[in-house]
């Protein structure tokens, strides 16, 4: 009887320290804040739910800073590499010896960073959002999805096991969709969150079949061993998978970019990216959160994660690459045309994800070869800052105005002061302006490439200046431009201000993270091999790229800072081209055309079609031709009894010639 | 345990019912009898978990064999194994739930019950039987009370869809005795019992014509393409506890069928045939998924989007290693267990609006919150959602059909899992439309769930989750269950 209650023992490995009760409460905190919200917030805790679900992650937060303290500080490095550890797992689902499905929790250097990472933007967005969402109908539902969501990520980033970080990996998806759906009585939030959710499950089935292929040939799917297998050159499991092949292609080869196909998905990497910009309907707080800083790095963080097996499979770390360099520059110029600020962001995030993303692609495996894996890891965690912080500000813009379109803004540096500055940090952060954050990440970024492939250096340079430039054009259409209407004077007439210190408080926070953020010798804690990589890092060589950054911000500048006919001349002079990137490369037509038309009408329509016509119709058509049959011979039963008489005689007869001739 | 009480209990019910005076009575019976039900299944569960945990590792526990027709062989064999264990478990949660969400029946109260109740009793039966005899003596059992209540209480062209329904379930019947018979007469001695048959040897010629008999006689019930026509039809027309018992149970008879007769007793033709068991069951995921997609009709939705998942359930037993083996029978449960809350919520959404169209609804979630929660855990488990019962069973099928490395199970495989981005496309263009956007006109007045509506619907999504969250306990069931047969596959 008691066996059934049995949970299967946690396995705490020894190392020290016993962290195993902190460590697991870190994601188990929000969803307690989900379970406790979703059932009970709209009827008993409408009022406090905010404060509760805020409370549990900033428990959470503290524990993620003090299990990051004791990772990189006390027991994480032994002999001057950091380990790998596991103080938690236990088996889910065991389907043979060897290969199961375990969760666990995994500590390394990349998993630490994005501890730190998830549960602190996160906690700034519950707390910006105790403002923000003020108010709302739907206030603790709202809550509960923010838990939904840290909790998935959380368990995203420590899955010791490849099944369990696609059982988040989903968990976070529907999280999203959620959020994107928050409005779900607007038609356009239904369409982006539906959107959001079947463009990334289409890559998420990139992503299993990858799982499929590699737990065959690696024989697991525990995260520590499937790496060991697959990058010892000696062993059989990395040998058979070498040496089977499709199409041409190695079986790890495939495997690899089929699980990058996943996370170019999640990461909304060209061209999968489609869903991001639509993204943007859910409330603002969470396109900072999701959309920005967390769930959309998923995807580099998962190539991260098998980067050593990455870096056995050239062709694999070639596609990365080319992809994500491809969709930084795509995604740069499209923001240069798009007027709705949110907008603006969603493809900012996509072109600065495709920094971390080529960074990696352009990264060896170790020692001074690794600058590529250490600066993506880096540029990810600044990144994460100042687009939250971006994104938060434009909240606090939309807030005011109560508009997403740059027309409806300008000039609104005098009642926005303290949003103002931290844009204005922000910006210069993106845009890689020494000496904030960005410049640091993005510099390394570039250092990588320029070592390894000229192509990709100069496609960065040119991106890293169009960066500098969309963001200071959306920063002087906001903030200077036209003189900006008398708050009174806006329709409705109702002042709101900066949203108070629970508003603020997130933006001065992630400010300073922003400005300071790049100092961090980052290279001393999460490198490819753990161990220490002293950053290479030349004067010269930022000369390039910083004097692109200003040349774009000047540019920006004198098109935007004062209300003139410049920029529209521009456009007019680029026709074609301009009209082509402001309708975003007509990327949406191309899926609607794939979907309406082949998915919909060419496979579902005929297969319906077929269902009912064919195989129903052969049903049918039994059923008719019984009954047809049986009308016809029903008439031997007539009940006459001369008739029978007659058959009869003929039956006689009929049977006397048989025997007859039969049996003579 | 004495497992004459899963039999005893619902006939005991259903005598009772027929005793009752008014619709009250008939009411308090059935639930009392359905819960009494469901504890007995997690007795049985306990009993079961006891006697393994104690090193009891006979093949089926609580074996009970009364000789029956000693001329010929038939005896009154009961017995359970880790699968039985899991089927029965899933009939009383439907049960109940299905007992529940029929509260408002006011046609005929009395026989309605007393036909759910007899239909569990046969389902009950039919999980429990190690003899073929009686095996398709409780099969029929389950299957007659069905043409009733669909031609009863369904709606729609309800006359249309109850003769198709009983016509092709007979038909699959017809050809399950005669495999049988085959089986009977042409097996190495003249036997019915399972446990028997399996020891024994069935010689391949007989096997040659008995297995594809059995497979697909037993392939009707659980959609085999392409003789899930009955689907659609069956379930749109039954009333709404009816599809869940057709959806929840009868689809599932089938499986178990095809799993623990005609695989386990035949397993040379089970090799044989293995290819176009897949073949069959993979166009079925595929073409389900694609069917559905073009439905407007929330119970055609729901029906085309069985046939898919039920796909799941062959193609889990063709490709026959124990993974993807006990993949199926996770799916069965797991199927059942979300198509009858399907079946539950799209009745409850039915009564409130009269209509099924999603077209003609939208934004609900503003008037029925319950309700819609509902409707978005069971698309969510349908679409293969972590935490929920569908994707644990969804990926154990994927994993143990990966086990074989050449092309064509490659393909097949992949293919299969196709299948999860359509169904994410056809749930959430059903949720969405239904649940989400602005309210429609003239819905602005309707009614969240009722008590019993709340309960029915509670009750299978703690099943749900129980399996989604911690899917180890139905894989302990299942999976050495599941071994025994490969082992006889296997030749051992």
């Amino acid at each position: 009887m008691n066996d059934f209650l049995q949970i299967p023992m946690l396995q705490v490995l020894p190392f020290g320290k016993d962290i195993g009760w902190a460590l697991l409460l870190i994601p188990l905190l929000p969803l307690a804040g989900f379970l406790l919200l979703g059932l009970f917030g709209r009827k008993h805790i409408k009022n406090s739910s905010g404060i509760i679900g805020t409370s549990l992650l900033l428990v959470s937060t503290v524990l993620s800073l003090y299990t990051a303290y004791g990772y990189f500080f006390e027991y994480g490095k032994v002999n001057g590499v950091y380990q790998k550890l596991i103080p938690l797992q236990y088996t889910w689902l065991q389907f043979s010896p060897g290969l199961s499905i375990d969760m666990g929790i995994i500590l390394d250097p990349i998993s630490v960073m994005m501890l730190v990472v998830v549960s602190f933007i996160s906690l700034m967005v519950h707390i910006y959002s105790l403002a923000y969402m003020k108010g709302e109908d739907r206030f603790p539902t709202y809550y509960a999805f923010l838990g939904l969501f840290t909790f998935s990520m959380l368990g995203l980033v420590m899955a010791s096991n490849i099944f369990q970080m696609y059982i988040f990996w989903e968990l976070v998806g529907i999280s999203s969709f959620l959020l994107i759906g928050y409005y779900y009585d607007r038609p356009s939030a239904v369409a982006a969150c539906k959107k959001a959710f079947i463009v990334t499950r289409f890559a998420d089935l990139g992503f299993l079949i990858g799982i499929l292929i590699l737990s065959f040939y690696a024989g697991t799917l525990d995260f520590n061993t499937l790496i060991q297998r697959l990058t010892s050159s000696s062993a059989p499991e990395f040998q058979t998978a070498v040496a089977s092949s499709f199409l041409g292609v190695s079986a790890l080869t495939w495997a690899l970019v089929l699980v990058f196909i996943g996370g170019a998905g999640k990461s909304a990497m060209f061209p999968l990216h489609v869903w991001l910009p639509d993204a943007m309907e859910g409330p603002t707080p969470v396109s900072a959160l999701i959309h920005a800083a967390t769930m959309v790095v998923a995807g580099v963080f998962l190539v991260a994660r098998l980067f050593p097996v990455f870096s056995m499979s050239p062709p694999a770390l070639q596609v990365v690459s080319y992809v994500g360099v491809i969709s930084a520059l795509f995604a740069a110029v499209i923001a240069c045309t798009q007027t709705d600020i949110k907008r603006v962001l969603a493809y900012s995030t996509i072109s600065q994800i495709g920094f971390m993303m080529f960074s990696l692609g352009v990264s060896g495996s170790g020692g001074e070869n690794g600058l590529g894996f250490t600066a993506s890891m880096f540029h990810l965690f600044t990144h994460a800052m100042f687009k939250a912080l971006l994104f938060l500000g434009a909240g606090a813009v939309i807030h005011f105005i109560h508009s997403n379109e740059m027309k409806d803004m300008g000039g609104l540096r005098k009642y926005l002061p303290i949003t103002h500055i931290t844009f204005l940090i922000a910006c210069l952060a993106i845009s890689g302006v020494p000496p904030f954050a960005g410049f640091f990440s993005k510099e390394e970024i570039l250092l990588a490439a320029y070592h390894h492939n000229a192509i990709i250096y100069w496609i960065a340079l040119i991106t890293s200046g169009l960066t500098a430039f969309y963001m200071f054009r959306l920063y002087f259409s906001i903030f200077w431009n036209k003189e900006a209407p008398s708050p009174l004077e806006r329709a409705g007439g109702e002042v709101h201000g900066e949203g108070g210190f629970a508003m603020m408080m997130p933006l001065v926070l992630l400010a300073v993270g922003a400005a300071v953020a790049g100092f961090i010798p980052f290279g001393n804690f999460v490198s490819s091999d753990g161990k220490l990589l002293e950053s290479a890092f030349h004067l010269q060589f930022s000369i390039a790229p910083v004097a692109l950054g200003l040349a774009g911000i000047f540019a920006a500048m004198w098109l935007y800072k004062k209300q003139n006919n410049k920029p529209d001349a521009i456009a007019a002079s680029l026709n074609g081209f301009y009209k082509a990137a402001y309708h975003k490369f007509y990327m949406d037509e191309l899926y609607l055309f794939i979907t309406k038309k082949i998915l919909f009408n060419l496979i579902g329509r005929p297969a319906a079609w077929f269902d009912k016509n064919v195989v129903d119709g052969m049903v049918n058509m039994t059923g008719n031709t019984t009954q047809a049959i049986s009308e016809k011979i029903k008439g031997f039963q007539s009940g006459k009894v001369q008739q029978y008489a007659i058959y009869f005689l003929a039956g006689v007869i009929g049977l006397a010639v048989l025997f007859i001739y039969i049996w003579k | 345990m004495n497992l004459t009480l899963l039999i005893l209990l619902p006939l005991l019910t259903a005598v009772v019912i027929l005793l009752m005076r008014n619709a009250e009575q008939v009411k308090w019976t059935a639930l009392i009898g359905s819960t009494l039900q469901f504890v007995l299944a997690f007795v049985l569960l306990f009993a079961f978990r006891n006697e393994r945990a104690g090193g009891n590792e006979a093949q089926m526990l609580f074996e009970l064999q009364y000789n029956w027709f000693p001329a010929w062989h038939i005896s009154f064999h009961l017995g359970v194994d880790g699968i039985s264990v899991a089927m029965v478990l899933l009939t009383a949660f439907v049960v109940i739930a299905g007992v529940l969400v029929s509260w408002n029946v006011t046609k005929m109260t009395k026989e309605f019950y007393f036909l759910l109740i007899l239909l569990s009793l046969g389902a009950y039966g039919f999980f429990i039987s190690l003899d073929l005899f009686i095996l398709f003596f409780f099969l029929e059992i389950a299957v007659i009370p069905k043409y009733l209540l669909i031609g009863i209480w369904g709606s729609g062209k309800k006359e249309y869809a109850a003769n198709k329904l009983a016509l092709m379930l007979m038909g699959g019947s017809a050809l399950v005795l005669v495999g049988l018979l085959g089986v009977y007469f042409g097996g190495p001695e003249k036997t019915f019992d399972l446990l028997t048959l399996s020891r024994g040897h069935i010689p391949v010629q007989v096997q040659k014509i008995c297995f594809p008999l059995l497979f697909v006689g037993f392939g009707v019930f659980t959609a085999l393409f392409p003789f899930h026509t009955w689907v659609p039809d069956g379930h749109s027309s039954a009333p709404t506890a009816g599809s869940m018992f057709l959806a929840g149970i009868s689809m599932k008879l089938g499986g178990y069928g095809c799993l623990r007769v005609a695989t386990y007793i035949m397993p040379d033709e089970a090799k044989e045939y293995a290819t176009i068991i897949i073949v069959l069951s993979t166009i079925a995921i595929l073409y389900g998924a694609f069917a559905t997609m073009m439905q407007k009709d929330l119970k055609y939705i729901n029906a085309y989007s069985s046939v898919s998942h039920c796909g799941f359930v062959l193609l889990g037993i063709g490709m026959l290693t124990k993974t993807a083996m006990t993949g199926a029978v996770m799916q069965m449960v797991s199927h059942g267990l979300m198509t009858a809350l399907f079946f539950a919520v799209i009745g409850m959404i039915y009564e409130r609006t009269h209509t099924r169209q999603v077209n003609e609804m939208g934004g609900l979630m503003k008037v029925m919150p319950f309700i819609t929660t509902v409707l978005f855990i069971v698309g969510l488990c349908s679409l293969g959602l972590p935490g929920l019962s569908g994707f644990v069973a969804e990926m154990t099928v994927f994993i143990g059909s990966w086990q074989h490395p050449d092309p064509f199970h490659r393909i097949a495989t992949i293919a299969a899992c196709i299948s999860i981005v359509v169904t994410a496309v056809y749930i959430l263009r059903a949720i969405g439309q239904t649940a989400m956007g602005p309210i429609k006109e003239g819905y602005n007045n309707l009614s969240d769930a009722k008590w019993n509506e709340k309960l029915a619907a509670v009750i299978l999504i703690a099943g749900i989750i129980a399996i989604g969250v911690a899917p180890f306990w139905l894989n302990d069931l299942i999976s050495p269950a599941a071994e025994i047969i490969m082992h006889k596959v296997a030749g051992k």
